[in-house]
């Protein structure tokens, strides 16, 4: 049996260094929300010879009004082009224009107007809500009824802010992504990131339930006592579930990120920190931070 | 459980598995007479267009929203249709329409015919009328020739409608359409009706004739009726079609994806591999890590992801390529439940348990963990198809049919297919059982 409970300085070290790590980068570098949110259009060409330089098709753009224009090669001869949310006429022009210098076929369009963009965004905001008032809700139903020394509160409260943990890591690589890549924060990573919070609860009520069972099992008197053996005792039984149920599920999903095209590629990827993030924290956080809890109150 | 019930169940598993993988891949067995259904496929995977219009009612009394709307979808619908996709869309949503045609279509004329402003006239008899219906008459059985519109042009257009309306009869209380046109148009009419009665003076939108009405009389004052043999609902298809054709209804494109044929045939590939490699190193996993019980869950698996691929195919669901995220997400949470099971069961067999006591135990508390672990899932799938755009629906809607299959898939499947083992010689090795 690994003596998980001994470490946890370590833990809880690393982990704040995460975590505010994190959060500088959300608010230095900030997320760049897709044109889902904004409003805006995409087009991805594909060049019938070899693809022209960025600085070339800038400048068959020059004319048009376009805002920024983000210019992300895809595939061998593909190009990803992003601008703000343009007419059927302007799209049908910039593919002419274009025309004239190079054969190309048009492989997808998109165009939000801004109007559907504030709706999406306003959704997104009200299915956030909902999803955590009803993850509380759950959390306040798993506990009820935990008994001594630890409270039904206090492992609300952890998981809550293991849940916390769980989506920041994720947003914070994708703020990452965002100011080295350009890579947008789009409706399916958002929705990944949701799932991710439904996946992850599970992880930290494994933990404290078997916490809770393992309670049961020790005689009545003194039982306080061995409160920090019945936990590492838990972490160490449910060890092998977390891992085993994690990676079968990263399994398909690292296949989607390396595979499964350019829709699917960031919400992979969404997923797949989301769940490493869940692992580590129900092994390496959610029983050390509720033993921590417990002992400051006893002391 | 007894052991025969346990052989009977299995077998009816594997035939299950059979009728399911058949369905799913009959091109496989090529078994005759076997029902044989297409995967209903999203724009995203076989190329289209998702058009989403606005349209503009500011100047539409409330009352006559509604109307207007059925009319303007009425009206999609017709210039879709053209296009000969199949099975196109044309939704009402408040004020919106959403359009979207999937398959071989051209973007750009798609968005030019569709959102066209809507163009109502009036049309009345060419000289040679008769002529020429007999003429098209010829042509409908010869099959040779072209056929020629027996009506031409009248300067009266829907610009001159103020409103259409459907009423009763208030004697044979049947269903008519009650027109109005404006002065101007008031004086067009009655010149109009006045030189052709007893003549048809068709309606038109689009350059498609909607309806054939008679001229009785000549119309003064602007108001006319249309009555005929028509059911309420056609009354009222035809008052939508005049309304759209006839008020200030413009609408404007806000939203589009366009997706070719070949990026969809691309995206279909791709995700199908992810998912195929994705199964297999499940499977791999399951095998070394779990042994026996590994085996059994990749059977399990295996028939799992037929009986889900099988029911997509008869809901019908439409799979896009977030369907498809969904699904391969929901085959590696579904091996959770097994995993959950098997970690339990390893560790009573450890502590000495007889093997069916240890499946026993194994499975019964493992549950509470698959049901709390599955249904929080499920709640925010179940949130997630509230949301509404398409790709949130689609991944949600599979990967909760998905979770929801898991769980029969672990508590049953995987579970009878363990209980043929008690009593075996297996039992005994524990090598087999991790």
């Amino acid at each position: 049996m690994f003596p998980f409970l001994k470490y946890r300085k370590i833990y809880f070290i690393f982990s704040g260094i995460l975590i505010l790590g994190s959060l500088i980068s959300l608010v230095i570098f900030g997320l760049k929300p897709g044109i889902d949110f904004t409003g805006g259009s995409i087009l991805e060409l594909e060049f019938k010879d070899a693809r022209p330089s960025n600085q070339e098709i800038r400048e068959r753009l020059a004319n048009f009004d376009l805002g920024e224009v983000v210019l992300q090669p895809t595939g061998e001869k593909g190009v990803l082009v992003r601008m703000k949310d343009i007419s059927e006429d302007i799209h049908q022009e910039i593919l002419l224009k274009l025309n004239e210098k190079w054969e190309l076929e048009e492989k997808q369009f998109e165009s939000i107007g801004p109007t559907v963009g504030q709706e999406l965004k306003q959704k997104i905001k009200i299915v956030t809500i909902l999803a955590i008032l009803s993850m509380f809700s759950y959390i306040a139903i798993a506990f009820n009824g935990v008994r001594q020394p630890m409270r039904s509160w206090q492992c609300g409260a952890v998981t809550l802010f293991i849940l916390f943990h769980d989506v920041l890591i994720p947003l914070a690589i994708f703020s990452l992504l965002a100011k080295f890549s350009g890579v947008q924060l789009t409706i399916p990573a958002t929705i990944a990131l949701l799932t991710v919070v439904g996946y992850a609860i599970n992880n930290v009520v494994v933990v404290f339930d078997r916490i809770r069972e393992n309670l049961f099992k020790t005689p009545q008197p003194g039982f306080e006592e061995r409160f920090e053996e019945t936990t590492n005792l838990a972490i160490n039984q449910t060890l092998s579930r977390q891992i085993n149920t994690s990676l079968t599920t990263l399994f398909p999903l690292i296949f989607i990120f390396f595979l499964g095209g350019a829709t699917l590629k960031y919400f992979a990827l969404a997923l797949i920190l989301g769940i490493i993030a869940g692992v580590y924290s129900s092994i390496f956080l959610a029983g050390p931070i509720l033993i921590e809890w417990v002992r400051r109150k006893r002391a | 459980m007894s052991k025969k019930k346990t052989y009977i169940i299995v077998a009816i598993i594997f035939l299950l598995a059979f009728l399911a993988g058949n369905l799913d891949y009959p091109q496989f067995l090529k078994i005759p007479h076997f029902p044989e259904r297409p995967f209903k496929l999203g724009l995203d995977l076989q190329g289209g267009v998702h058009l989403v219009y606005q349209a503009d009612l500011s100047e539409i009394l409330e009352k006559d929203k509604a109307k207007i709307m059925d009319g303007l979808r009425d009206l999609m619908e017709r210039r879709v249709n053209l296009f000969g996709v199949r099975e196109p869309v044309v939704q009402v949503q408040g004020e919106r329409l959403v359009v979207e045609l999937s398959g071989q279509v051209n973007p750009a004329e798609a968005v030019k015919e569709i959102g066209k402003t809507p163009f109502l006239e009036f049309r009345e008899e060419k000289e040679n009328f008769q002529e020429i219906i007999d003429r098209n008459k010829e042509v409908a059985q010869t099959q040779e020739g072209v056929f020629e519109d027996p009506f031409q042009a009248s300067p009266l257009t829907g610009r001159y409608l103020k409103s259409a309306e459907l009423n009763f009869d208030q004697v044979t209380s049947k269903p008519i359409v009650s027109l109005e046109f404006n002065d101007e148009g008031a004086k067009i009419f009655e010149e109009l009706t006045s030189k052709n009665i007893k003549k048809i003076l068709a309606i038109y939108i689009d350059g498609i004739p909607i309806s054939t009405p008679v001229v009785q009389e000549k119309i003064a004052g602007g108001k006319a009726q249309i009555t005929g043999q028509f059911t309420i609902a056609e009354a009222k298809e035809l008052v939508g079609n005049l309304s759209a054709g006839a008020l200030p209804a413009p609408i404007t494109l806000i939203s589009q994806q366009s997706v070719g044929p070949t990026l969809g045939k691309i995206s279909l590939e791709q995700s199908l591999k992810a998912g195929g490699f994705g199964f297999i190193s499940i499977i791999l996993f399951m095998i070394l890590f779990y042994r026996l019980p590994g085996v059994l869950t990749s059977l399990a698996l295996a028939i799992y992801t037929a009986l889900v691929l099988s029911l997509f195919k008869i809901i019908p669901v439409t799979l896009t390529l977030a369907g498809i995220g969904g699904f391969i997400l929901s085959i590696g949470m579904a091996v959770d439940a097994n995993v959950l099971i098997f970690s339990r069961m390893k560790e009573e067999l450890r502590a000495g348990k007889s093997f069916s006591a240890a499946l026993e135990d194994g499975f019964r508390r493992a549950w509470p963990a698959i049901r709390d672990g599955n249904f929080t899932t499920l709640i925010v799938a179940a949130i997630l198809f509230e949301f509404g755009t398409s790709f949130v629906k689609g991944f949600a809607l599979t990967l909760s049919l998905g979770i929801l299959i898991s769980i029969f898939s672990a508590i049953f499947i995987t579970r009878n297919f363990l209980n043929i083992f008690i009593g075996t010689r297996f039992e005994k090795i524990n090598w087999l059982w991790g």
